[in-house]
């Protein structure tokens, strides 16, 4: 493959910030949705490295584990947007501080 | 017909067994029949095997079987006769007998009338069994035994708390006694072998030299037991307060038999203390010092079984020193004669509070002398015989044990002066109690007179209080023949004429108080002195504030259990690890997620080795 | 086989127990009586072809066939753990102890369970079970399985019939008890892995361990975790806290086989364990094991004076007995240890007869607290004459069992050190302070003239006659038992002997 190659080091600082950007709201915003888009972010933060690693090696592994990632970001948020509803219901607030009934 | 010697402890033992077994359903003449019945068939086999023993003129050695053998600690269940044993037995069971049969007329209105000859009758056996043992460790067992029987006799009444108090006392105080004379046995076993007496004896003899450490050790631990059980300096407190047990009781165990096992003791072990002059010195002391003191202190009680009381321990003083000074046969000889005559007195004085609605108080009796005669001639004798006139049987033994003890070198003549003062008080204290209950005018009137079941031991033992003396005592194969005495007639006569002089004494104060002795008694000194001899010399409240009650102090402040504070507070830590770590616990999910973020930051930093 | 069935009767007869309560709630108690004395019946009749000769062949502790019986089984060979019972003297001796004071703790507890009477009776037998498997079982596994078998039903014993601070009492019970056990395990697999790396082989197997001593300091690390789970059990000072508390509120039946047999397991493991397994690091401990057991003896003693409740009392006065036997392994000297036998058998007769009579007061007057009791000997004469005969055993009067126990510990402890001996003899007065203020308080003093007691019936006198006489015998012929148990305490004294110089008194003696 001629034409420009991005450096997989840039790729990687992408993936970096944006995993920061993703642990960062998750470990600040108190929203559910905000919390579950955090996720997102960092499951597809790993993705990226994922597909760059593949490209680098030349190896369709790193697709697989993409499409591995897709589906279970697709699960999660099935799962994780059901949370949303019943905490909805149960706290009349999507914030996930009154939800803290594990308290010790 | 030695044979039968087994029997003698097996008539009380079974009696009492049956008794235990049935106690109120049997009725009470047939518990009278089997309680007095069987201590009697003990002292005809007694004297049956005692005839049959001066015939032999061996001692008699009989093993039933083996107690318990571990190694070479292979203790017996053995009798042992010889003269002493017999003499020992003889007072026993006759004396015994007389006493059962005195109480079955005394505690007859009690409920618990088959309880009390269960009690009494084991404790002939226990008795016996002391007196019989040939070795230590079965003579413990006796001893104990009576110790236990004298507790529950002295408690009878139980519903008194007080005389709970007093039962205690008897038991825990001989019980320190006891415990060093089970150290005794410990180091005599350990360094001898054996606790047989006879060959205990004689290892003992060609182990160690006269004046050696180690028997010296081993005899003042004897002794420690032998002061217990015989009511001497320092473990003699319990005596007086047993006179809470029933007056018979008294004068069984408390006067004739169980007291005196200490100088039983003694005169068995007398090898071993042969081989520790300082512990025989010590044994001579604390007689006297034990005679003297509990005299004064027999002046000026007014209970007269207290009176008494104070008496014995005096009288066995006088054995004490007896055995201190190495008269054997004399302390023995007086161990006898005591045993009649103050068997005499208690059963007396029984017979006086049986007849004076349980009147205890010297002061509040008088004039018995023509209400109750039986009572009044049975002291008269009684006290004759404790005072040491002439030709009572009590002259003769104590006589002997003061002119021994004049012969002793050395401290001799210091013992004897000291003796001399005991006797002039016996006889003050022993008149004065004669005088004040059965002269003077009338203060109580008796309900009753004794019935023949009381007048007639009564009246044996008046007859032995006053023959006694004569009795010639199978004991020259027992003790080391004592060197000939030639006292100067002037000693002699100062022992004969003391007595005499105290009962003078005791007529001028007491009954026609022609000596005013009131002033000497309510001057300041005098009021005080009275009330230190009153109360025993102190030595209950002496022991209540040095003993007694820092133990009680103790078991109730430690009664919580302070070891539980190293378990409670592990506890406590446990608890507050749990109170702050579930601070952490918040329930918040942004704490959890950074928490986790920072947990594996720290982590990864561990790895790369950056921390 | 006679070992496994002994275990496996019992085991058996909670189950029918058990299932017994659906039919009549009054027929597991005859179940469990039955199904030991049917034990007890079929142990006799298999040692009674045991001759006096059999016995008296002293065993060779590496040989198994020197033993009376002798039962293996491979159980997990992959790590050497086998079905391993045996039996000498010593067990013989506690396996009787055992079945007779069960058939004591049935009759003590007959008509004082109400609720779930087939399951009270199923965990006593299923103790009982555990208690014979401990005395029984020689490999090491084995044995810590039976030591936690017989705990888990004495726990719920205690906590389901105990009396009002149940929950605290079994729960401190179970703590101790298994924490300590925890330490023997762990000196077990230390124990086994140290063999396995000389030898190259696993075995839990108690003839394979001491066929190879291990030495060094780790030795004696391994001994203190045998020794503290036993001195726990035991219990000795200062680990006896549980024991009062458990005492006073586990059932009557609970508190006789707490009293009489549980504790014996303690006793039971320092003379089979600890000191073969260790000899050297026991001789080097015994200075502080022998005032541990001193200190127990007066401190049991001084706190028993301070109660008021009729069963701590009891329970500290165990304390107090127990350090005797404490004593007495430790002297190094045979009469101390054949007393501490002695005391094991003794102790368990006259403290499972006071527990039962404190049950009995407690099921007439609701009440265990002695303050409020006086006088009930006028009300009970049978019941007052049979606590002033265990009384007295307690305060180990001649002629009864505790007695010969005290007496051969203090005489053979008096020749190895005279002073402990003579420390340890205080304890004869303090028992006698706090025995006869406990029957002044409960059973003398001023009645109540209005109560009204049933005194003690049939089954009751016949329970205590059972005992009364064990300890008269006890006290007047001991020499069966001291046979029994002599060959056993002879190997110990060899296995030991090479060890020890010959015992002279020091400090004391010329």
């Amino acid at each position: 493959m001629d034409g420009v190659s991005i450096p997989l080091d840039h790729v990687l600082l992408l993936s970096a910030l944006l995993f920061i950007c993703g642990l960062l709201g998750l470990m600040m915003r108190r929203n559910v949705i905000f919390i579950l888009i955090s996720l997102e972010v960092m499951l597809n933060s790993s993705a990226v490295a994922f597909v760059a690693a593949g490209a680098r090696w030349g190896q369709a592994d790193g697709q697989v584990i993409f499409m591995l990632i897709l589906a279970v970001a697709a699960a999660e948020v099935a799962v994780g947007l059901g949370l949303v509803i019943q905490i909805q219901r149960r706290f009349k607030s999507l914030d996930m501080d009154d939800a803290d009934r594990l308290r010790g | 017909m030695l044979k039968l010697l087994p029997l003698i402890p097996l008539f009380p033992l079974v009696s009492s067994v049956l008794l235990m077994v049935t106690t109120g359903k049997m009725p009470k003449r047939l518990v009278a029949i089997l309680g007095a019945g069987s201590v009697g068939l003990s002292a005809l086999t007694t004297l049956l095997v005692g005839l049959a023993f001066m015939e032999s003129g061996q001692p008699h050695h009989q093993v039933l079987w083996t107690w318990m053998q571990v190694g070479t600690f292979s203790p017996d269940i053995a009798f042992y006769l010889d003269g002493l044993t017999l003499v020992m037995m003889s007072v026993i069971t006759g004396v015994g007998f007389l006493i059962h049969l005195f109480s079955t007329e005394f505690m007859e209105e009690d409920v618990s009338y088959s309880r009390y000859f269960a009690y009494l009758n084991m404790f002939v056996f226990a008795m016996l069994i002391l007196v019989m043992a040939d070795n230590l460790l079965l003579l413990y067992l006796g001893w104990e035994g009576v110790g236990v029987c004298s507790y529950l006799l002295v408690g009878f009444w139980y519903q008194n708390p007080d005389n709970g108090l007093a039962a205690r006392k008897a038991f825990v105080v001989t019980r320190v006694g006891d415990t060093a004379m089970a150290l005794g046995l410990f180091l005599l076993f350990t360094e001898l072998g054996t606790l047989d007496i006879q060959p205990m004896a004689a290892a003992a003899n060609s182990q160690w030299q006269v004046g050696d450490t180690l028997p010296v050790l081993a005899c003042l631990l004897l002794l420690g037991g032998a002061v217990g059980k015989s009511a001497q300096l320092p473990l003699h407190t319990w005596l007086p307060d047993a006179m809470a047990g029933p007056t018979p009781v008294s004068a069984l165990i408390h006067a004739a038999t169980m007291v005196t096992a200490g100088v039983y003791l003694i005169a068995r072990t007398h090898e071993l203390f042969l081989l520790a002059p300082p512990a025989m010195l010590a044994v001579a002391l604390v007689g006297l010092i034990t005679s003297l003191m509990a005299a004064f202190t027999a002046l000026v009680q007014h209970d007269i079984k207290r009176i008494l009381a104070y008496s014995t321990i005096s009288q066995i003083g006088y054995m004490f020193l007896a055995l201190g000074v190495g008269a054997w046969t004399a302390g023995i000889f007086h161990l006898m004669t005591h045993a009649f005559f103050k068997a005499l007195l208690f059963l007396g004085a029984g017979a006086v509070i049986h007849c004076l609605h349980h009147e205890h108080n010297i002061f509040k009796m008088g004039g018995l002398r023509t209400r109750l005669p039986v009572a009044f001639w049975s002291f008269l004798i009684g006290s004759a015989a404790l005072a040491a006139l002439p030709f009572t049987s009590g002259f003769f033994s104590k006589d002997m044990i003061l002119l021994q003890a004049y012969e002793l070198p050395g401290a001799g003549p210091w013992l004897w002066a000291g003796g001399l003062l005991g006797a002039l008080l016996t006889a003050i204290y022993s008149f004065r109690l004669v005088f004040v209950v059965f002269f003077g005018e009338a203060k109580t009137e008796p309900d009753r007179q004794p019935g023949l079941r009381m007048a007639v031991p009564l009246t044996l033992l008046c007859v032995l209080a006053i023959i006694g003396g004569w009795f010639a005592l199978p004991l020259a194969d027992v003790f080391p023949v004592a060197g000939e005495h030639h006292p100067s007639h002037l000693i002699e006569g100062i022992s004969i004429a003391i007595p005499l002089i105290g009962l003078v004494l005791a007529y001028l104060i007491f009954l026609s108080g022609q000596l005013k002795i009131d002033g000497l008694v309510n001057s300041s000194l005098g009021r005080t002195l009275k009330k230190f001899w009153f109360s025993g010399w102190a030595m209950d409240l002496l022991y209540d504030r040095l003993l007694v009650r820092p133990y009680k102090g103790l078991a109730y402040m430690l009664r919580g259990e302070w070891v539980d504070v190293i378990y409670n507070s592990i506890v406590k830590v446990c608890q507050m690890l749990f109170v702050g770590l579930s601070h952490t616990q918040t329930g918040r999910l942004r704490w959890y997620a950074t928490s986790m973020v920072f947990g594996v930051i720290v982590v990864i930093a561990l790895l790369l080795g950056v921390i | 086989m006679v070992l496994v069935n002994l275990i496996l009767i019992l085991l058996a007869g909670g189950v029918i127990a058990w299932l017994a309560e659906r039919q009549h709630p009054l027929l597991p108690r005859w179940i469990a009586l039955f199904t030991i004395l049917f034990d007890l019946g079929y142990f006799l009749v298999y040692m009674s072809d045991l001759s006096w000769s059999q016995i008296a062949i002293v065993p060779n502790p590496s040989d198994a066939a020197t033993w009376l019986f002798h039962y293996k089984a491979e159980w997990i060979p992959r790590f050497g753990i086998s079905f391993e019972l045996a039996m000498d003297g010593l067990s013989l001796l506690m396996v009787l102890l055992t079945l007779v004071l069960g058939a004591v703790a049935v009759s003590s507890s007959w008509t004082d369970i109400k609720q779930r009477t087939g399951f009270f009776e199923a965990n006593l037998l299923w103790t009982l079970a555990g208690v014979l498997g401990v005395f029984l079982a020689l490999d090491l596994f084995l044995f810590f399985l039976f030591w936690e078998v017989m705990l888990v039903p004495m726990y719920l014993m205690i906590a389901i019939w105990g009396h009002e601070g149940r929950g605290y009492a079994s729960m401190k019970f179970f703590i101790f008890t298994q924490v300590s056990g925890l330490m023997m395990l762990l000196a077990i697999l230390a124990l086994v892995m140290l063999n396995h790396s000389s030898t190259g082989v696993y075995s839990f197997s108690y003839f394979d361990l001491l066929d190879h001593k291990v030495g060094g300091d780790i030795a004696y690390y391994l001994m203190l975790g045998f020794f503290v789970a036993f001195l726990v059990k035991l219990p000795g000072f200062p680990f006896h806290t549980w024991l009062p508390d458990a005492h006073t509120q586990a059932p009557t039946a609970g508190s006789v086989i707490l009293a009489g047999i549980l504790l014996k397991t303690g006793a039971y493991g320092l003379i089979r364990f600890v000191v073969p397994l260790f000899p050297n690091e026991a001789l080097a401990f015994s200075p502080i094991a022998m005032g541990l057991g001193v200190a127990g003896i007066i401190y049991g003693a001084v706190l028993a004076l301070g109660q008021d409740d009729f069963k701590r009392l009891v329970a500290y006065s165990s304390v107090s007995h127990m350090g005797f036997v404490l004593l007495g392994v430790f002297a190094w000297n045979a009469l101390a240890l054949q007393g501490a036998v002695m005391q094991m058998i003794a102790h368990g007769f006259s403290t499972a007869a006071l527990f039962m009579i404190a049950g009995s007061l407690q099921e007439r007057m609701h009440t265990r607290d002695m303050s409020k009791m006086s006088g009930l000997w006028q009300n009970m004469p049978r019941m007052g004459a049979v606590a002033m005969f265990f009384a007295l055993a307690s305060l180990g009067l001649p002629g009864l069992g505790n007695f010969v126990a005290e007496f051969l510990v203090l005489v053979g402890l008096f020749a190895v050190a005279p002073w402990v001996a003579a420390v340890a003899a205080l304890g004869l007065i303090v028992a006698a302070i706090y025995s006869l203020m406990m029957m002044q308080r409960a059973f003398q003093g001023k009645p109540d003239e209005g109560r009204r007691f049933p005194d003690y019936g049939f089954r009751e006198m016949l329970t205590m006659t059972v005992m009364i006489v064990g300890l008269i015998w006890l006290g007047l012929y001991p020499q069966p038992v001291l046979d029994t148990a002599q060959p056993v305490l002879d190997s110990l004294m060899q296995m030991v002997g090479s060890v020890t110089e010959p015992t002279k008194v020091a400090g004391l003696m010329p």
